[in-house]
């Protein structure tokens, strides 16, 4: 073996030590213990490269355009700015790929995905990104080809990179929780994968997440962060076993249960009662999940499952945090027609995002530019009182159609009234 | 690039996650009836059918080499059932429906050097970026950081003393790809950015650029006879926003760009509906490789929220009870005029009323 070109990492060595497992040690040994010496060159070049970042406190990577035949997207392109110094890692491209809905993998499929990338990458991966891709992390043009063809023909695809519907994210769900009110699985699938043209061909404003959690602790941090936010839900009364109640009192005195439990009720629906069983006003409960959560064997959904969805979450860029906003208080998730018609708004969605968003502009972003209620006609959703905190409080407003506003509504409960 | 072999994709798009799941998992999907957390990084999850399923749940690198990973796959064949998946915090966990391979797994996991926790009310691992190894924009390394506060909140991973779980991020920019945490540390520049003149005609698209900044500071102009931008610094936020699509606007400075400290974002809609992070230190020098300024004052955050909190309340339910400024005195962070919000809608965060601890 040729020797590879060393670089010394006094800085990188510092994060060697400590208890937690150290993402240095594991490029030393890419660099040092790899049988083939592509990797080692890569690895020990990248250590230089990020010595050289830690000395001069600044990032050496640029973008550019790579993409795989036949895609627009899913690749993120790295060309290093000092790849005269650290030449190994002068293209360090990474593969986003979309993992399976709840990130289950065997055993024998990680090695699999390794074994491939021995093959074409640098021998560096991540399960997974902040959007939920696995990032197979480092490798030149030509690899980011060969591995997507080689993984592509396994059952893997990529994931969204740029203005594009982006992977999707899930929770453990049905799979392996008991508070989970829908398939989360499914869900994901059915809408992600209705958009597999708008994930590898960028042509949207800007980015459109889909996420699911299956239940309101929204444990894939949906509201916050989704442009599309299905929550899973029940709109019957919870479950009470009250010989659990009674046990959990037992073990934890009726002191902690009232602290811990009723008066942590956002809006005191429950009741301790005093023979130890717990009373639930069910129609006061918002499904926020506090009291299921600490007594998780004694309460449960209910049995009337379905999901809320809110639209339009995202983080700062450009104008300030905002949390996804209830356009759907509750759908049935049921039948196949139930799965259409989700899969039908998100179409709608994104259909009206795509014609009347600005560039760059996040789908929460153009809601609060035209109001909520020009998005909701544009995409064909009734008002509903659900989606608000409180009416309006400014009297700024031209009111003349209310009259017929006001009839819709009384027509509409009364089709409701109807079944 | 023209390659010989080019093939059409097959647009597969997410796979089914049922191929890889548990059989007993599968069995039982839909069907789960209550779960039990007896140690740090062990759930017991039963089914209505009686089935069972150990997790055992450890905190990784994040960022894994091969060696690492197939580490992690044999002890998954050896001591587990050969099934596992990924947590959204990258920690993975090992399924298994036989009790007496917890033991085992827990065993091998710890030899190999991987921290068996991060369940119940612990300290969970941090969700972060990619940082120096592979940003394009980033002010400082998220690894690095993550590794070096990791170490010394290990205890908190492993054991769940904490009133309620807390979710820590870092971002290494300010658009916050790390996301919301009960604890976020951030990078938050100072300055406003600097412009190489001569490049930004031949790489910015001039018009998406004053576009995409937020407050209105950057306008075209001719500098020294060449079309470039400008930007009014006393309307700059220097966030950043200008950077990736103009890399000649170059806003990261080994000297000015900061960290700062967010607490209290909470994603879940228990007890309160969720809450974005609020500001509460900055100008925390970004300290390679080690960052121990920033390291300390997490370890303050928490350990005031660990004596001071009920149980159950998150961080921001913690400060929502005792209020602001009494978490600025047991902290004994700075309160100053950055922390007051001057944004849009800014006035729903001022105090219009006498509620006023003393």
């Amino acid at each position: 073996m040729a020797a590879k070109k060393m670089y010394d990492t006094p800085m990188l060595d510092e994060l060697e030590k400590g208890p937690w497992p150290s993402f240095i040690s594991g490029f030393k040994r890419l660099r040092d213990d790899h049988p083939d010496e592509r990797i080692n060159e890569m690895a020990s070049s990248l250590l230089g490269q990020l010595e050289h970042s830690y000395e001069t406190r600044k990032g050496y990577w640029k973008g550019g355009t790579v993409s795989v035949f036949g895609y627009g997207g899913g690749i993120i392109p790295r060309f290093s700015e000092v790849g005269d110094a650290f030449p190994a890692s002068r293209e360090f491209h990474t593969l986003r790929v979309q993992p399976p809905a709840g990130n289950y993998y065997t055993t024998d499929m990680l090695n699999q995905l390794g074994d491939s990338w021995e093959k074409h990458g640098s021998g560096l991966v991540t399960f997974h990104g902040q959007t939920g891709n696995i990032m197979f992390i480092g490798t030149t043009t030509k690899g980011t080809q060969h591995f997507f063809d080689e993984i592509n023909e396994y059952g893997w695809d990529l994931g969204g990179a740029g203005p594009c519907v982006r992977t999707a994210m899930s929770c453990v769900g049905s799979a392996r929780c008991e508070q989970s009110c829908a398939n989360e699985h499914g869900i994901q699938r059915w809408l992600v994968n209705n958009f597999t043209d708008d994930v590898h061909r960028p042509a949207l404003p800007y980015k459109f997440k889909f996420k699911v959690s299956g239940c309101p602790n929204d444990c894939v941090n949906a509201i916050e962060r989704a442009d599309f936010a299905v929550i899973g839900t029940w709109r019957d009364d919870m479950k009470v076993d009250q010989e659990e109640v009674k046990n959990f009192v037992k073990a934890k005195g009726r002191e902690y249960v009232i602290d811990n439990v009723v008066t942590r009720c956002p809006t005191q629906a429950l009741s301790l009662k005093d023979d130890d069983t717990l009373e639930v006003d069910n129609h006061n409960c918002v499904r926020c999940m506090h009291c299921l959560n600490v007594m998780n064997k004694a309460l449960s959904p209910g049995d009337d499952r379905g999901i809320t969805l809110l639209i339009g979450g995202k983080r700062t860029l450009k104008i300030g945090d905002l949390m996804g906003t209830v356009i759907v208080p509750f759908m049935k998730m049921e039948s196949e027609e139930d799965y259409e018609r989700l899969v039908e708004i998100a179409e709608e969605t994104i259909d009206f995002f795509a014609e009347n968003a600005l560039e760059h502009e996040r789908t929460g972003e153009m809601i609060e530019r035209i109001g909520l209620v020009n998005f909701l006609e544009g995409v064909g959703i009734e008002v509903d009182p659900h989606m608000v905190n409180n009416p309006r409080q400014s009297s700024y407003v031209r009111t003349d159609g209310w009259d017929e506003e006001a009839e819709k509504w009384f027509a509409r409960k009364t089709e409701e009234a109807a079944g | 690039m023209a390659y010989e072999d080019m093939r059409q994709p097959i647009e597969s798009g997410c796979p089914d996650g049922f191929q890889y799941m548990h059989p007993v998992m599968r069995k039982n999907f839909g069907l789960w009836k209550f779960h039990e957390h007896p140690r740090p990084g062990v759930l017991r999850h039963v089914a209505h059918s009686g089935d069972e399923i150990w997790t055992v749940k450890a905190g990784t690198q994040r960022i894994l080499d091969v060696y690492s990973l197939r580490k992690l796959t044999e002890i998954g064949e050896k001591y587990g059932d050969g099934y596992v998946r990924f947590t959204i915090r990258s920690n993975i966990e090992y399924m298994v429906s036989d009790e007496s391979k917890v033991d085992p797994l827990i065993t091998a996991l710890t030899d190999a050097g991987f921290i068996v926790g991060g369940t119940g009310n612990s300290v969970a691992m941090m969700s972060h970026t990619q940082g120096w190894l592979h940003c394009d924009i980033p002010g400082t390394d998220a690894s690095g950081v993550v590794k070096a506060m990791m170490d010394e909140l290990v205890d908190e991973f492993q054991n769940c003393n904490m009133p309620n779980r807390v979710h820590m991020t870092t971002s290494c920019c300010q658009i916050n790809c790390g996301g919301q945490g009960d604890i976020a540390i951030n990078v938050q520049h100072t300055k406003p950015p600097r412009i190489n003149h001569d490049l930004v005609a031949n790489v910015c698209e001039r018009p998406s650029v004053v576009a995409r900044c937020p407050v209105a500071a950057i306008r075209p102009a001719m500098v020294n006879g060449k079309a470039s931008l400008e930007v009014d610094e006393k309307k700059c936020i220097c966030c950043g926003a200008c950077f990736p699509p103009c890399p000649p606007m170059q806003i990261n400075d080994p000297e000015h760009t900061k960290l700062a400290i967010w607490v209290g974002g909470n994603h879940s809609n228990a007890r309160s509906k969720p809450t974005f992070q609020k500001l509460v230190a900055s100008g925390i020098p970004n300290n390679p490789p080690r960052w121990p300024e920033a390291t300390a004052i997490v370890k303050r955050i928490l350990k005031e929220y660990k004596e001071g909190a009920k149980d159950w309340e998150r961080v921001n339910d913690w400060i929502e009870r005792i209020g602001w400024p009494r978490f600025f005195e047991v902290t004994g962070l700075p309160f100053t005029k950055y922390h007051i919000d001057n944004w849009r809608g800014a006035r729903s965060s001022l105090n219009a009323s006498t509620h006023i601890r003393f």
